[in-house]
């Protein structure tokens, strides 16, 4: 349960072992010179900048990982190694089983226009190309046949809901139709492993809420693997199966984001769960007592994966406890309405 | 802070030149005329043109001998490589712009080549006849409609017909046909340099300081050079144009390429493009703006130099206006001008709208529908060929008016302008007259005088000073090695005539442009008039200023300032409105907020911080004065553009030429220097840019 449950399904999608990217020209012997993590202030020394500080870390198919850092915590950085947009400095990264870093560039090429997908903060259209050129783009890069890729590139604006606007310019789009293209040419070439970095950071706050949901629905069609960046805490929250912290290059903490913020390993990364609105977080599950045959239950009972907010007030109105039950229907706990309370309102829970 | 700065700037000027002054008075010129080095720098470096003139020398008479197959001889003889390919290159120019120009003025030397003169005579239907004008013209409208619509259509309708009724058709059409060849080579070249720096830093690294130099070249130097490894003739000409106007499409190829938002470029990395398709696909069309407006410089260029290009064997309209203004003819060298405007505001206008033009991928069309165009000007070009042979029926004494103006049966206004000048002559003759004396004795010798008594080592320290004071001290010790080549040359005099001419355009033009500037700035209306102006007048080739200011003030110095007065006022005034223009709407209610009255308003926000945007005017004004003081050694200046034209003619111009040349590039990329890095500190430190 505390890994999302998710460690245990076969071989990983993404793997990455001990990952660095450092910037500068002493980079190598800074690298020789610690084991671990490097030291900010040995690295400063050597004129260097390290984005990437000893990532390891693995995805599951089908896993939403979502890398969360504020601006300069190397969460693209680490993003853009493992797509090899950048080149990392150490480190393996593999790709269903084949290391991405040492690939010569045909593999590469022969990766990217299978197996990967991703979406860019600032859209990264094509200017010149309609919203159909430009889904059909990587189709016709990989050397699909003109009617074959704009029929694909069709479905693929009906997806996202862009019907009608085909043969507009990408100038001719708000910031949320734009991002919508981007997303229609990721996903245009069906990869198995979807990145986007902060695809939805540069849209108005309403727009973002909906292009979430938007995505959320995409997601639960499609069930990619994906790698999804972000500096928005919210959002990651509202996403994610598990969420990586990232703070100067280096991962604070990688769990569900029930645990992040019931039990945050670092003071950085409680300063960040503080002010988040716990029910709007926390399962059922993480707030359940553990079954009493001798309690009386009420007739209400909720699955142990809904989020508190969505039934609280369901549980408040019942005078006695609720049972709680897992995807079968069999019970599995109780929920005391003083619990409830407690952990929306208390400072601290203390306990699951 | 701030006023402590200014202070100490302040400060640092007074002692500059007050130590300027000390040392122009103390170093005078030694009595013996040697050995003074503070005086004059010892010309260390004059062997320089003599090196290139060996080395020119040696790689087309020596350089790689190999065995050629002489047709006439029938025999194997040994000729240096490098002629060999500089030989085959002008043969094939000459054969291209040949053939364009037979397509239009009719001619039968390119089927010949193709066939033979007995080919020819057995059938004459091959003696291909020149297209009536009527039909370029038609084509012309039709182009113009296609890319913006009617009003290009009428524009160049009427240029045409202008060229065709003043009797220029047969001139015009040479100078297009060059055109029609240097200018796509300058394009493709432009487009390889651009991608190659684009793509490999060492590259750009070596071409950036080249294509420095090559911008602010003036354009006699590329002659020289051009005459002793082509000859003279079309081909040079072209291959002169080509060298003058490619760098600037170098530039804004790797501008363009470098502007390609890197979200675009991983986008398509991550689509899986190859390199090529990287390229082809992905940067180029995204860069496609700035390499249209590449283009467009790339036609002006050559539009500027055809004049230039005249000098070393372009026939057309450049050759007539030489001629015209060799023997004094004012007016025909007004109406010639005039048709070279009007070909460069035509080409302006069109590539332009070509760049700003964008496809319609989807516009599902019927065939007829897609080759409209094309049909149209299939029926332009029946109806036009249909007109001429019955004009050569209408008009019975031999000139068919339908087909080809002749030279001397157009129109001509000539003796309207010559009675023009005739009579500002008559009627200003003494006002003009004591305006120039005036100017001559008692502001531009006194001037020149002064500028040849300052001691070189009191020249070095007062443009070091300054570059030390506002751009740091790198910039000062660019500035110096730019100095010190010219100090070392035997060309140091020449080239203080050059500075002196210069400066006074400068600064009067500076003054002018700036106000001007500034008041059109007031208004919404004015600026966008002054702007629209401003493009209109720098589509005109350079050479073409010269000729009103000859008209009015004979061939003196007087001319040549005036002419680069007028030619330099343009950036200053265009700079200026567009600084003043782009200061943030929101400081101006912050001022108003404060209080501020309109001139208030002007002194304290606006300028300080238009100023940057500004200089940056005043820096192309430097260039274009400089390059203007250069071309108008053509009517007679005894600076360092007299020296380059008298290298045209001389056996050992070459290197003289080289070198003169890379003197004036060097004072005009000294300034840059110098007030580019200003500007640059001065933006970064207001935070714009």
């Amino acid at each position: 349960m505390s890994d999302g449950g998710l460690q245990s399904q076969g071989s990983p999608v993404i793997r990455c072992e001990s990952v660095y990217k450092i910037f500068g020209k002493n980079a190598g012997s800074l690298l020789n010179g610690s084991n671990g993590f490097i030291n900010q202030a040995e690295a400063a020394a050597a004129s260097c900048i390290v984005g990437v500080n000893n990532a390891s870390f693995e995805v599951q198919a089908g896993e939403l990982l979502i890398i969360m850092g504020l601006s300069g915590s190397g969460k693209s950085t680490l993003l853009r190694c493992i797509t090899r947009l950048s080149d990392a400095t150490a480190g393996k990264i593999l790709i269903e089983g084949e290391d991405i870093l040492t690939m010569n560039p045909k593999e590469l090429l022969e990766v990217r226009r299978s197996k990967m997908g991703m979406v860019f903060q600032n859209f990264g259209l094509l200017p010149h190309k309609t919203v159909l050129e430009n889904i059909a783009f990587p189709l016709q890069v990989k050397g699909g046949t003109t009617k074959e890729s704009v029929e694909r590139a069709r479905d693929m604006t009906q997806l996202v809901g862009l019907q009608g606007r085909e043969n507009y310019f990408p100038r001719e789009l708000s910031g949320g139709q734009q991002q919508r293209v981007g997303i229609a040419r990721s996903l245009a070439v069906e990869p198995d492993i979807w990145f986007l970095d902060e695809p939805f950071s540069a849209l108005d706050p309403l727009i973002r809420r909906e292009m979430q949901d938007e995505f959320l629905r995409l997601q639960a069609a499609l069930k990619k693997t994906i790698l999804f960046v972000t500096h928005d805490f919210d959002e990651a929250l509202r996403l994610a199966d598990r969420i990586a912290i990232m703070k100067e290059g280096v991962i604070e903490q990688l769990d569900t984001p029930a645990n992040i913020v019931l039990n945050p390993a670092t003071e950085y990364v409680r300063k960040f769960t503080e002010e988040v609105p716990r029910e709007k977080v926390l399962k059922i599950e993480s707030v359940m007592d553990a079954l009493d045959a001798s309690e009386d239950l009420s007739d209400l009972t909720v699955s142990r994966d809904a989020i508190i907010e969505t039934v609280a007030e369901a549980i408040l109105n019942q005078s006695k406890p609720v049972g709680v039950t897992d995807d079968s229907g069999t019970l599995v706990g109780s929920l005391h309405a003083s619990h409830v309370v407690k952990v929306l309102f208390g400072q601290h829970t203390g306990e699951q | 802070m701030f006023r402590l700065s200014l202070q100490s700037k302040l400060t640092q000027f007074t002692v500059l030149l007050l130590v300027f002054a000390a040392l122009c008075q103390i170093i005078g010129p030694s009595e013996d005329g040697s050995g003074n080095y503070l005086w004059r720098l010892p010309p260390l470096l004059k062997e320089i043109p003599f090196l290139i003139n060996d080395l020119v020398r040696g790689l087309m008479f020596e350089w790689m001998p190999i065995d050629v197959y002489d047709p006439t001889i029938e025999e194997y003889e040994q000729k240096p490589l490098f002629r060999e390919i500089t030989r085959a290159v002008s043969s094939a120019f000459l054969f291209i712009i040949g053939a364009v120009r037979e397509l239009i003025l009719g001619g039968s030397k390119t089927i010949v080549a193709f066939t033979s003169w007995d080919f020819l005579r057995d059938n004459p239907w091959a003696d291909w006849p020149a297209l009536p004008w009527t039909v370029v013209a038609g084509w012309a409208m039709v182009l113009g409609y296609r890319l913006q619509g009617w009003w290009m259509a009428i524009l160049a309708g009427l240029a045409s017909l202008y060229i065709s009724i003043f009797g220029q058709w047969a001139p015009s059409m040479k100078t297009l046909s060059f055109i029609l060849i240097a200018a796509p080579v300058s394009v493709f070249i432009g487009l390889v340099f651009g991608i190659l720096a684009y793509k490999n830093k060492v590259i750009e690294a070596l071409l950036n300081p080249l294509l420095n130099v090559a911008q602010t070249m003036p354009h006699y130097s590329y002659l020289v050079p051009i005459i002793v490894l082509f000859g003279v003739g079309d081909h040079a000409a072209a291959l002169v144009t080509i060298l003058f106007a490619t760098p600037s499409m170098v530039r804004l190829v790797l501008l363009g390429l470098k502007n390609v938002p890197t979200d675009v470029v991983d986008a398509g990395k991550m689509s899986g493009c190859s390199e090529f398709q990287m390229l082809f696909k992905v940067l180029i069309p995204t860069a496609k703006r700035d390499v249209l407006i590449g283009v467009n410089q790339v036609v002006m260029q050559c539009l500027s130099m055809t004049v230039i290009a005249a000098f070393i064997g372009a026939q057309g309209l450049g050759s007539n206006l030489l001629i015209a203004l060799n023997s004094l003819r004012i007016g025909t060298g007004l109406e010639i001008g005039i048709c070279i405007v009007l070909i460069a505001v035509v080409f302006d206008k069109m590539s332009l709208a070509w760049a700003h033009k964008q496809t319609d991928y989807f516009a599902d069309l019927s065939f007829v529908e897609r080759h409209k165009p094309l049909l149209i000007c299939g029926v332009i070009l029946v109806t036009g060929v249909l007109l001429a042979m019955a004009g050569s029926l209408l008009f019975e004494e031999g000139f068919n008016y339908f087909y080809i103006v002749p030279h001397n049966k157009g129109i001509t206004t000539a003796p309207f302008w010559q009675a023009g000048v005739d009579w500002v002559w008559d009627t200003f003759f003494y006002m003009l007259k004591t305006f120039n004396e005036w100017l001559i004795t008692s502001v531009l010798v006194p001037m020149r005088d002064s500028y040849l008594a300052m001691p070189v080592i009191a020249t070095f320290v007062l443009v070091m000073g300054i570059a030390y004071i506002l751009a740091g001290v790198r910039s000062a010790l660019i500035v110096c090695g730019f100095l010190l080549f010219i100090a070392l040359s035997e060309y140091w005099d020449r080239a203080l005539i050059t500075m002196y001419m210069a400066t006074f355009a400068v600064i009067v033009s500076g003054v002018i442009g700036v106000t001007l500037g500034s008041l059109c700035a007031q208004n919404e209306y004015a600026s966008k008039a002054v702007l629209l102006l401003c493009d209109f007048l720098q589509t005109f080739p350079s050479f073409i200023y010269l000729i009103p200011v000859i008209m009015l003030f004979g061939i003196t110095d007087t001319s040549v300032l005036i002419a680069s007065l007028a030619y330099a006022i343009v950036p200053a005034t265009r700079f200026t409105v567009e600084g003043l223009r782009s200061v943030p709407p929101v400081l101006h209610d912050a001022g108003a907020m404060c209080g501020v009255s309109r001139l208030q308003r002007l002194v304290s926000i606006d300028f300080p911080v238009a100023f940057p945007h500004i200089m940056l005017g005043v820096n192309q004004t430097v260039n274009f004065a400089l390059m203007m003081v250069i071309i108008g050694a053509f009517i007679g200046t005894i600076d360092l553009g007299q020296l380059i034209l008298k290298a045209i003619s001389e056996p050992q111009g070459t290197g003289i030429g080289i070198t003169l040349g890379i003197c004036v590039a060097f004072i005009a990329l000294a300034a840059d220097q110098i007030i580019r890095t200003w500007a640059n500190n001065r933006k970064k430190m207001l935070g714009l840019d």
